[in-house]
């Protein structure tokens, strides 16, 4: 039998075929963008300032040692536990006359904070205390202000503070909403403020 | 005789040439797959801690990178296994800080200066004196919005 010759493969698609893959890619691509916990730092101050008189019951204090253990209110705690303490501390609406607080649902425990205005949580670190049990401690406390943002704007808006916050940061939302948005978050923000105190860490 | 000779005698035929795309596309998506955009070569190890409650860092430009952890096992030799600092290329003590942010504060427009944000990405076995020198050179560089930058997930894994 006689061999015949390979007929030639048409490979006039493949260059539709490869220009398809590559506007699929280029579509679907996102550059991974970095995230993580903002802060702001205080301003520096070089002369030692006297510091105001805060009462005692609005401070919650939490020290994290060399061992990254965790001294809460002077009790040793889990980082498991401390999320559920720092609402209970902010939440507790124990204020009466001025500095009452009308949305609050803790206890209103004579020894803990009077309203969330006035509640400053304190973190005190070592100079050993590994940087990854700090941000936990971190992650912990702003996840303490987010849920109680988050059960007031569910309250009052309907929707979570961390969605409307979202949402705000969205190129997509059109001027008029952001306004609207805007707003909101402001007043969220001064119904509860995060007031997380960092004093130089000990050593 | 000449029953099993070849019948025709032009010369070597053509190379196919159609599975040439092919090859050159292979390689273009294992490179568009293996490519992790990066501005600095790291010479720290850079394990980030865990956080779930965070911020996207959009606007690129608006951002400076200060890496800080045990340098990378072939920099053990020179510069030791003890946590340092890393800004653009090159170990840094922790004077050079406020040197960097200045510098990089030069290379932007003026207006935008006010949204410069820093973003720490530390190595989470770094001890905390170091990050917090870090922030005392960065407030007096006056430069106050910060990132902790961390991998998204439980936060409680940072403890094990």
């Amino acid at each position: 039998m006689a061999r015949r010759e390979a007929p030639e493969v048409n490979a006039g698609s493949m260059a539709d075929i490869a220009f398809l893959l590559l506007i699929f890619f280029l579509v679907t691509t996102t550059i991974e963008t970095d995230s993580g916990i903002s802060r702001k730092l205080p301003p520096w101050q070089p002369e030692e300032q006297d510091p105001p008189v805060i009462k005692e019951r609005n401070i919650f204090q939490v020290l994290v040692n060399s061992n990254n253990q965790l001294l809460v209110e002077d009790e040793e705690m889990e980082i498991e536990e401390l999320r559920q303490a720092a609402v209970e501390f902010i939440d507790n609406g124990g204020g009466t006359g001025d500095e009452a607080c009308d949305f609050c649902q803790g206890p209103g425990d004579a020894n803990s904070s009077v309203n969330p205005q006035k509640a400053i949580i304190s973190l005190v670190n070592n100079r050993g205390t590994e940087y990854g049990t700090y941000i936990a401690v971190q992650n912990e406390l702003v996840a303490a202000y987010n849920q109680l943002r988050d059960r007031e704007a569910q309250r009052l808006f309907g929707t979570s503070f961390t969605a409307m916050e979202a949402k705000y940061n969205d190129s997509r939302t059109s001027e008029g909403a952001k306004e609207t948005l805007k707003e909101r978050i402001e007043l969220i923000k001064d119904m509860i403020p995060q007031k997380l105190s960092e004093a130089e860490p000990t050593s | 005789m000449s029953k099993f000779k070849k019948k025709k005698s032009e010369g070597q035929p053509a190379i196919s040439t159609a599975s040439l795309p092919d090859i050159v596309f292979m390689l273009l998506f294992f490179f568009m797959v293996v490519t992790v955009m990066r501005q600095n070569t790291l010479m720290v190890q850079n394990k980030l801690p865990y956080a779930d409650q965070v911020e996207k860092l959009d606007k690129k430009d608006l951002v400076m990178y200060i890496y800080a952890g045990k340098p990378s096992p072939r920099y053990q030799q020179t510069f030791g296994k003890e946590a340092r600092i890393q800004l653009n290329d090159k170990f840094a003590s922790v004077g050079e800080v406020q040197q960097f942010i200045f510098s990089e504060r030069e290379t932007k427009r003026e207006e935008l200066i006010p949204y410069l944000t820093t973003a720490l990405k530390v190595d989470e076995e770094t001890n905390m004196g170091l990050v917090s020198d870090i922030k005392q050179e960065l407030r007096k560089a006056e430069a106050l919005k910060i990132n902790y930058t961390t991998k998204e997930g439980d936060a409680l894994q940072n403890m094990q």
